[in-house]
């Protein structure tokens, strides 16, 4: 897409102003509207949707952007997660100042792998920096070793079943199968407490939106043209004198701070964080959020993230079994029938409108988004 | 540009590839200013060389010293930094991006990272006048992927140009041009040699003959002779391996292509 | 020195079910580019089959009738992937990885609608029953099955690929596509060829697996992700690096298991292969061919 979008972009399309019309507008629906209309129950969810949004995004930038296919993404949802439940949980402890499920399974002493998260400060950046190092170090040994493609996929994969293994395998420390549950209050706010949870919506929200514009802002950098070019042709990025290594490691990094940031936030406002939730299956299931939404657009990314869960949560409330072929079906479709996405089908639809329209000048015919390949 | 100091100086250098090798015992020297060609038949390790000097290959025995400094040890990207760029056969450029954001993205990548992830807002003054060297003005906005082979090739030349290298290596620059065109290249060669170095390899004799100065006959890997075109040419050796043989280059560019 | 000797003879027999399940995925890789996600649900099939077959004929004989089922059944399903979808992904690496991923997920729905969520048991047959005490270990005689099993597919994939003539063209499309197309070999029908055997192998292996444990809808997932990991240490495409990959990774698997624990040891395995990289970033054998990658 990015082909096609960046001349328009600079050149017509939607102006800017109405872009910061449409943006405003979205934003005043989620952070005012939808308080006001939804029930408390209904709010938590979209919370949760618009978690999953962000996990997206940066999703978008290391994949869609960047031609790096993470299916671990998990690993660093589940890293930030874990470093807000700690915190929550240490904050929320008993007697002992042992978190709950420590007690439970015979625990005594604090591990010390737990004493740091303690400090918010700490586990508040932790949740977004813990994310961004493991990646920064995990990107720094297979990129420079011009490991890529699937190579790097298979990685992450087997990088995130190797953590979620270790938080089921380590019940003493993570609480094991079940992970960190009970979260009932968030920095000494109750979060059964309606106003609280709708606060916590807004400032999920409100997170949303930043990581939209930085986003935004890094894939209109000449950073962003770097990084797409080193997606199409690394080697040719190489001979212009950039390291592709560093490119790569940057994105990857804030690809990963970005679900960092989501799982800290998910915690809160849902109320547990588990190895369920951090697996290889929900790793790869965000994926498929954003090749629905058209990979290489942030706001298909967003669209994405909420539509997918949006029909899981109302498919599997009715037909439990339905949903799991339905969402194996929406990876053959989408992958198979329409690898660009929702975004790419309005494309199409947009320029057969205006091809209609007027006759397409000999530029706009060659305009045509060129196939990426991966 | 005078004819200055030496800038890059190559000593016994070898690259094997699994036992074949591609050069051996290439010594050579290109000073400040020189516009020099580098021909000889398919095969003879023209672009190994241009591979060796810009990090692509490692040569297993040699030395490459660039302006004073050891190029082996260098990865890729920090050859091209100090200053040697180059094209490839096939042009590369970014068919998706317009001639400007080709030229741009040639252009930054000396920026700073905070620099870096700012956005373009305008077209930078070495942009605007790249394209005008290298006579694209008209295809500022339009994408890549819209140009000509021969205006590829141009676009390609411009994206070196306007990183301001010392050294320039161009890898058959007019392969499958036009007669026009390739006059136009020549030209577009001799204007960029006024101010900077090049080495450029080149198949065609005709284009070879009308904008050389001094040219390095390489054939099996090896350095067969050096000099002036008409000296070169009249060397009964070169017109042994290289005249001789160039009726089946054609053949032989289809198997390697 | 038992402990010892225990401990190799887990990891070899851990790492030969790998090689059977890897041998598939490092063809389809190395041949067409398709990271077929889907072949861990052959493996179910083909443990699926096991568990059926056995009801059906009785323990001791449903063993050796499964395993030519089970390698024809997987190998269908392999070749039906491959004409439904994989055929329009050619040169889609990625999009192969995330639609055989879709398949896969409707394959452990069916087979959880069909068998039913909870894990089944197979016997193993009389005959594999006790164990083989030597050097003062003990041997059980279902893994050595294994392990013989391993070696006869691993001798004649081998001699497959190096004395007939349908293996050379195999790895005549698996070095240069291009140029085998050009040389009028029918690259399409090698394709379907190659889908089927390592379907069938993975099946085998779903087979095999039924000795180790018990048989249930996400069988397939528990192993894909190593089986990956061995084509990437392995090197694309290659059979000898297969077979040591596996065997390396499941020696290193039981070992670090036995002396730590099993969540553990995945992690150290992860750290090895990483580290294993920085030095061979394209696995231990390697296609070679000149070029800009």
């Amino acid at each position: 897409m990015t082909s096609i979008s960046l001349p328009k972009i600079l050149g017509g399309g939607l102006t800017p102003w109405k872009r910061r019309a449409i943006f405003l507008a979205v934003g005043f629906v989620l952070v005012v509207v939808m308080p006001a209309s939804l029930s408390g129950f209904r709010l938590a969810l979209l919370g949760k949707y618009l978690c999953f949004a962000i996990i997206a995004i940066g999703i978008d930038l290391a994949w869609g952007y960047g031609g790096m296919l993470t299916i671990g993404q998990g690993l660093f949802f589940g890293l930030g997660g874990y470093s807000m439940g700690m915190f929550l949980k240490l904050q929320e402890a008993g007697p002992g100042n042992l978190p709950d499920f420590m007690v439970w399974s015979g625990v005594e002493t604090l591990p010390g792998l737990w004493k740091p998260f303690a400090s918010p400060v700490f586990a508040l950046a932790g949740a977004v920096l813990i994310p961004m190092v493991v990646a920064a170090a995990l990107g720094a040994l297979i990129f420079r070793r011009r490991v890529r493609g699937a190579y790097f996929a298979i990685l992450t994969q087997a990088l995130t079943l190797a953590f979620a293994i270790l938080l089921v395998g380590q019940q003493g420390i993570t609480g094991g199968t079940n992970g960190l549950t009970n979260v009932t209050t968030f920095v000494g706010y109750d979060l059964n407490d309606p106003v609280n949870q709708r606060s916590l919506y807004v400032l999920i929200a409100v997170c949303l939106g930043l990581v939209y514009l930085l986003g935004r802002q890094i894939v209109q950098s000449r950073y962003g043209r770097v990084l797409m070019a080193v997606r199409d042709r690394e080697d040719r990025v190489r001979f212009l004198g950039y390291n592709p290594t560093t490119i790569k490691i940057i994105a990857f990094s804030i690809s990963a701070g970005m679900a960092g940031l989501a799982g800290a936030l998910f915690v809160p406002i849902v109320g547990i964080i588990s190895p369920a939730m951090v697996g290889i299956v929900p790793s790869i299931e965000m994926v498929i959020w954003v090749a629905l939404g058209g990979r290489g657009t942030l706001i298909g990314a967003v669209i994405g993230a909420v539509l997918v869960n949006y029909a899981k949560t109302t498919l599997s409330e009715a037909y439990p079994s339905g949903w799991l072929y339905f969402q194996g079906l929406l990876f053959v479709v989408v992958m198979a029938f329409a690898p660009r996405g929702i975004a790419g089908l309005w494309r199409m639809y947009n320029e057969r409108f205006r091809s209609k329209k007027a006759v397409p000048s000999s530029e706009q015919m060659h305009q045509q988004p060129a196939e990426v390949t991966t | 540009m005078s004819e200055g100091q030496l800038l890059l100086e190559i000593r016994d250098l070898e690259v094997s590839f699994d036992g074949f090798k591609a050069n051996s015992e290439v010594n050579l020297d290109v000073l400040e200013g020189e516009l020099r060609f580098l021909i000889g038949p398919n095969g003879a390790g023209k672009t190994t060389l241009i591979d060796a000097i810009t990090g692509l290959v490692k040569p297993s025995k040699g030395t490459i010293t660039f302006d004073t400094r050891d190029l082996l040890q260098r990865r890729e990207f920090e050859i091209v930094r100090l200053g040697v760029g180059r094209t490839f056969q096939k042009a590369n450029v970014f068919e998706e991006l317009t001639v400007v954001e080709n030229l741009d993205l040639a252009a930054s990548f000396r920026l700073t990272l905070p620099r870096l992830f700012r956005r373009r807002r305008s077209v930078l003054p070495e942009v605007m006048e790249t394209l005008d060297i290298v006579g694209l003005p008209a295809y500022a906005d339009r994408p890549a992927g819209v140009l000509s082979h021969g205006q590829k090739q141009w676009l390609e030349i411009g994206m070196l140009l306007v990183q301001n290298p010392m050294l320039l290596l161009l890898d058959e620059p007019v392969a499958g041009m036009s007669k026009s065109e390739r006059t136009k290249t020549g030209e577009l060669l001799q204007f960029i040699a006024q101010t900077k170095t090049l080495m450029v390899i080149e198949h065609d004799m005709d284009f070879v003959r009308r904008f050389s100065k001094k040219v390095t006959v390489l054939c099996e890997g090896r350095i067969l002779c050096e000099g002036p075109i008409e000296e070169v040419q009249a060397n009964p050796m070169v017109q042994e391996v290289y005249l001789g043989r160039a009726h089946d280059r054609r053949s032989q560019e289809e198997v390697t292509a | 020195m038992d402990a010892f000797l225990g401990q190799v003879f887990t990891g070899l027999s851990v790492g030969s079910v790998l090689i059977l399940i890897a041998l598939g995925l490092t063809f389809t890789f190395g041949q067409m580019g398709v990271i077929n996600m889907a072949h861990g649900e052959f493996i179910m099939a083909g443990a699926y089959t096991a568990y059926m077959l056995q009801d059906l004929l009785g323990r001791d004989i449903s063993l050796l009738v499964a395993l030519p089922i089970a390698f024809g059944i997987a190998g269908v399903m392999g070749l039906l992937l491959e004409f439904l979808l994989i055929r329009r992904l050619y040169g889609r690496p990625l999009d192969t990885l995330l639609v055989t991923w879709g398949v896969s997920l409707m394959l452990q729905q069916l087979a959880r609608d069909l068998f039913g969520a909870p894990n089944v048991q197979v016997s193993a047959p009389e005959w594999l029953g006790g164990s083989l005490h030597a050097g003062g270990a003990s041997f059980s005689y279902s893994r050595i099955f294994i392990m013989g099993l391993v070696v006869v597919c691993v001798v004649g994939i081998w001699l497959f690929l190096t004395r007939l003539p349908q293996g050379a063209r195999m790895r005549a499309v698996m070095q240069n596509r291009q140029l085998a197309s050009c040389s009028g070999l029918k690259t399409h029908s090698i394709d379907r060829l190659t889908f089927f055997i390592g379907s069938g192998l993975a099946g085998l292996a779903g087979v095999a697996l039924t000795l180790l444990g018990s048989t249930g809808p996400t069988l397939g997932t528990n192993y894909i992700v190593d089986a990956f990991l061995v084509v990437v240490v392995g090197g694309l495409g290659q059979l000898k690096g297969a077979v040591i990959a596996a065997i390396g990774l499941g020696l290193i698997n039981s070992f670090v298991e036995f002396n730590t624990e099993a969540s553990i040891a995945k992690v150290a395995v992860f750290i090895t292969i990483v580290a294993f990289l920085q030095v061979r970033p394209q696995g231990l054998f390697v296609l070679k061919s000149r070029g800009l990658a």
